[in-house]
């Protein structure tokens, strides 16, 4: 108590000599100020106030610490350290690869879940997947590296437009008008929604209009396959076996007419198969890359050169 | 509808529409200029914005009136109110974390931002000018947040359009959005006479 005292009467010292020395000479013309007149016959009982201001201040900042420390003792979350350690060796590009809502709730289930895989955060790589199995106790089990894939050829030298689109320079805007501005109403737009979508930069529209994988850097996170209006890309298993670079569905005739390197349905690809690994679905091929011997020939005699390596 | 219920009403009308705090006042600019730029962030921040500002309002109302009235410290309302706040916001962290981790996850990080924002402080401040009462300043809390949430909803709408168009190189990002606000700030002008005094 004594030196609040002290402290108070200091101030109250400092403020008469800033009243008699300073005041009237910065303010000679301010009539009701709030001690105006020098000395000490003040308008407001300034030392029980400054007394009553410093107990009140301090006994909120008191009120306050003991609240807070009260609240944080007794709604203490004790967080398991694993899943910090965990949660260090994720990728956290928030991309949804794993399938959990965010990177820390992959973290507290490969941690909290035992039948979680620790090898589902693949932006982090093949090392961080051990590692993290190495911290939970699980096994990492064999990843197959795969990659987007986008099922055209189709740019503007191959394809044709049916208007010039000049509204909104994205993919899927550009897909509500009459199906597109494409003549194909199967092909990639090529404007650039998967190329927005990716937080890798792994897929990007070429000087063409067409959209392209950077295989080194795509880690099929699977953000692009949901941004394409098209339903064009597709995850798949990197593989040296030849695919079919084309989605459409059209006839032969229709094909040839608006796009040079698409699908005909001819079925060349089927007939010279020695493995029969290719099918056939509403005028598509498809290879099956699991029967595949990667002998090439499907290559060579398609007409449209629409099968080829990723 | 009891007279009551309507001056309340009337309370919330004003600070959300007549008065928005973000494009009539030029309040809280910072914030909402920052978590303007996708829908759902700003559906999130003006959830937690409207929850604090009620329950900071209150809290305010009851330091103010029945410990610094008495005192005579009025003049300390500044200092106090952004305390308050801030022990109301730290200590909600803490038991949401405890109570609702879900939640926390989605939110909490919006809780933070809350406590550096203009307009946390000036609903208290006005409840003191205006001389309001318990109830009323909750309203106005009410009605600040309902505002906000309008204003940062609308804004944010407007600016992921704004993303996909062809904007000139030196305004895009920022000086477009200040262009905006400042022309939507004029449509709200047209609410001044909803409530005839």
């Amino acid at each position: 108590m004594e030196f609040i005292d002290s402290a108070v009467s200091l101030l109250q010292v400092s403020f008469e000599l800033i009243q008699a020395v300073i005041a009237p000479q910065i303010m000679p013309c301010v009539e009701s100020g709030v001690n105006s007149s020098s000395g000490s016959g003040s308008g407001i009982a300034l030392l029980p106030l400054l007394k009553s201001a410093l107990l009140f201040l301090s006994g909120i900042a008191l009120v306050f610490g003991v609240t807070l420390a009260l609240i944080a003792k007794f709604f203490n979350t004790k967080t398991d350290p694993k899943v910090e350690q965990v949660d260090e060796l994720l990728a956290h590009a928030h991309c949804g690869a794993c399938g959990f809502a965010g990177c820390h709730q992959y973290a507290e289930a490969v941690v909290n879940k035992p039948e979680v895989s620790p090898s589902l955060c693949t932006p982090a790589g093949k090392a961080a997947a051990a590692k993290i199995a190495a911290l939970v106790g699980k096994d990492a089990g064999e990843q197959e590296p795969k990659t987007a894939f986008v099922a055209c050829r189709g740019d503007s030298e191959m394809s044709k437009k049916k208007f010039e689109h000049r509204g909104v320079p994205d993919c899927v805007a550009a897909a509500t008008v009459a199906g597109g501005d494409k003549e194909c109403p199967f092909g990639c737009l090529g404007y650039g929604s998967c190329e927005a979508a990716c937080p890798f930069g792994a897929i990007a529209v070429n000087a063409n209009g067409l959209a392209v994988v950077d295989q080194k850097k795509c880690v099929a996170c699977g953000l692009c396959v949901k941004a394409c209006p098209r339903k064009i890309i597709s995850i798949v298993t990197i593989s040296k076996k030849p695919f079919v670079k084309c989605y459409s569905n059209d006839k032969g005739p229709a094909v040839r007419r608006i796009c040079k390197v698409g699908c005909i349905g001819c079925g060349l690809c089927a007939k010279n198969c020695p493995s029969q690994a290719i099918e056939f679905t509403k005028n598509l091929a498809k290879i099956d890359q699991k029967k595949c011997t990667d002998c090439g020939l499907c290559e060579t005699k398609c007409p449209t050169k629409a099968i080829v390596r990723i | 509808m009891s007279h009551e219920f309507l001056h309340l009403l009337e309370i919330v009308i004003a600070s959300s529409l007549i008065n928005n705090f973000v494009f009539t006042r030029f309040l809280g600019l910072c914030i909402f200029f920052g978590v303007s730029k996708k829908t759902e962030t700003a559906v999130g921040m003006s959830i937690t914005f409207t929850a604090v500002m009620m329950v900071s309002a209150a809290a305010s109302w009851i330091v103010f009136n029945f410990i610094m009235l008495p005192l005579h410290l009025e003049f300390l309302k500044i200092v106090v109110f952004i305390g308050v706040v801030a022990g109301l916001v730290q200590a909600s962290d803490t038991i949401m974390k405890k109570i609702a981790p879900a939640l926390f996850h989605k939110l909490g990080v919006y809780l933070a931002l809350i406590s550096t924002n203009c307009i946390i402080l000036a609903v208290p401040i006005i409840c003191v000018d205006e001389k309001y009462s318990f109830l009323e300043g909750i309203a106005l809390g009410l009605g600040s947040g309902l505002g906000f949430a309008l204003a940062l909803i609308l804004m944010a709408s407007l600016r992921e359009r704004l993303e996909l168009a062809n904007i000139p190189k030196p305004f895009r990002g920022l000086p477009i959005a200040f262009i905006i606000t400042g022309m939507v700030a004029l449509a709200f002008t047209g609410f001044s006479g909803l409530i005839a005094e």
